[in-house]
């Protein structure tokens, strides 16, 4: 292979920053998991079908098998690793765990990278709003209703710590 | 699944993008989404020696309002086009065939020209666009051209693209006062292909008869079909359930090469065919009532 071949790419992942060198076939999720260690994205189908490589970029959710690593140069892409802050869970993998919203965990990361999504844009979504964003991940241990139980129950965790942090003490 | 080897080119303008296309020509394709191309690339049943990612013209990404109707720049994702409000005067189909593609996270890539250009049978957006008698504007480094949505799509992933052109906007013509428009499909889950989809735009006289109905129908044959027989049919009718009855009979002796698979015989998408067009046409007529 020649020099010309490869790409040098800057890719903020969680945060942290890192500088690579990458073919331009290398998918990003190929990218995240073999190259940078990022092991909690998932693969499931490769062609966009099943929802398990779900990742945000620049804070929108996209397939990281439908994207190359270097269309991602620049921008901020936020993985399952970063969702728990200081060793606690994210108030939607806590949520997860009670409801029981997963059972083998592949198709988990994808799940709450969606409904994390989900949850800035809506905070207090309906059930139809969690069925229609999370109808592109694909589930084959559980069925739906945990995971759809589990995300009610995060965004009212997530409302009540807010109310709570906002609150005036009086 | 890993693609294949490519060279890969980020354009950032319109013009830099066509010299590269100039330059490469057969050889190249052009990655706007890539929801449908990278899986391609990824199975390998595509594997262009270079790619032209045009992601970073921000030139392309665009809903205006023109004086006579409305320009989409081919880089407009589809979740944009799903919440843009510029769009809901009577034609609120785009927002709703938008939001049948694929699911958020594909939405959040995929984009308006990527789906034209792609020209999927099962796709939405070119059923609208051949119902919304739409205009394609397809540039090349040394000419650009308007191709009427009718000339556009010539068959199964073909459109009327020559090598070193590339789609860069729509423009659909606006509609006059009591029009209404809608989209409906059938899938069998939520973002799946559709057995079938119909677009339909309705625009009444004043006495409420039928001034002029379009439709466009996905999934019934290699290319989006405009079932002109139909359209001649309800002009002067008065909106209901026999009209509408005459016009699916219409439009299912029309569909002569349905697909045919698993998820459905050629048979059954020819009666959905029927089933949708009476939908759609009742849902764009009710919204033409109210665009008084």
């Amino acid at each position: 292979m020649q020099e010309e071949d490869f790409v040098t790419i800057r890719l903020s992942v969680n945060g942290e920053i890192h500088r690579l060198v990458v073919e331009p076939r290398r998918l990003l999720a190929d990218v995240l998991r073999d190259d940078l260690g990022y092991t909690g994205t998932n693969l499931g189908c490769e062609h966009g079908a099943c929802g398990s490589c779900t990742v945000l970029v620049d804070g929108q959710s996209v397939r990281s098998c439908l994207m190359f690593a270097v269309q991602a140069n620049g921008l901020e892409i936020m993985t399952v690793e970063g969702l728990a802050q200081d060793g606690e869970m994210h108030p939607l993998q806590q949520a997860f765990w009670e409801k029981q919203g997963l059972q083998c965990g592949f198709c988990t990361p994808g799940f709450l990278m969606t409904a994390y999504e989900l949850l800035q844009r809506n905070p207090n979504p309906s059930e139809e709003e969690i069925r229609d964003a999370l109808s592109g991940n694909i589930c084959r241990c559980t069925g739906y209703q945990h995971i759809i139980e589990a995300v009610q129950s995060a965004a009212q965790t997530m409302a009540e710590s807010v109310s709570v942090s906002s609150g005036t003490g009086a | 699944m890993k693609p294949p080897k490519f060279r890969y080119f980020a354009p950032k303008s319109v013009g830099e993008a066509l010299a590269l296309l100039e330059e490469h020509a057969a050889e190249a394709r052009v990655l706007a989404g890539g929801q449908s191309l990278v899986p391609l690339m990824n199975m390998r049943l595509v594997h262009p020696e270079v790619l032209i990612d045009i992601n970073g013209i921000s030139e392309l990404s665009f809903i205006e309002a023109m004086s006579d109707g409305l320009a989409i720049g081919a880089l407009t994702r589809d979740a944009k086009l799903v919440a843009d409000k510029h769009v809901a005067k009577g034609l609120s189909v785009l927002n709703e065939a938008a939001h049948f593609v694929g699911h958020p996270a594909i939405r959040n890539r995929s984009t308006v020209g990527g789906s034209i250009a792609h020209a999927d049978p099962a796709a939405e957006l070119p059923a609208v666009m051949v119902a919304l008698n739409a205009e394609m504007v397809a540039r090349s480094r040394t000419s650009s051209r308007t191709i009427t949505a009718n000339d556009f799509f010539k068959g199964y992933l073909t459109t009327d693209l020559k090598d070193g052109e590339m789609l860069t906007e729509v423009r659909i013509p606006g509609l006059p006062a009591r029009s209404g428009s809608t989209f409906v499909e059938f899938a069998r889950r939520e973002g799946d292909y559709a057995l079938a989809g119909a677009a339909a735009v309705v625009t009444l006289h004043e006495n409420g008869t039928i001034a002029d109905a379009r439709l466009g129908l996905c999934s019934v044959g290699p290319a989006p079909v405009r079932p002109h027989d139909a359209e001649a049919l309800l002009r002067g009718q008065r909106p209901g359930d026999e009209t509408w009855a005459a016009a699916a009979n219409s439009v299912i002796s029309v569909i002569n090469e349905p697909l045919s698979d698993i998820h459905g015989s050629a048979d059954y998408r020819r009666h959905l065919a029927g089933v949708l067009t009476k939908q759609a046409l009742a849902v764009a007529t009710e919204r033409a009532e109210r665009n008084r």
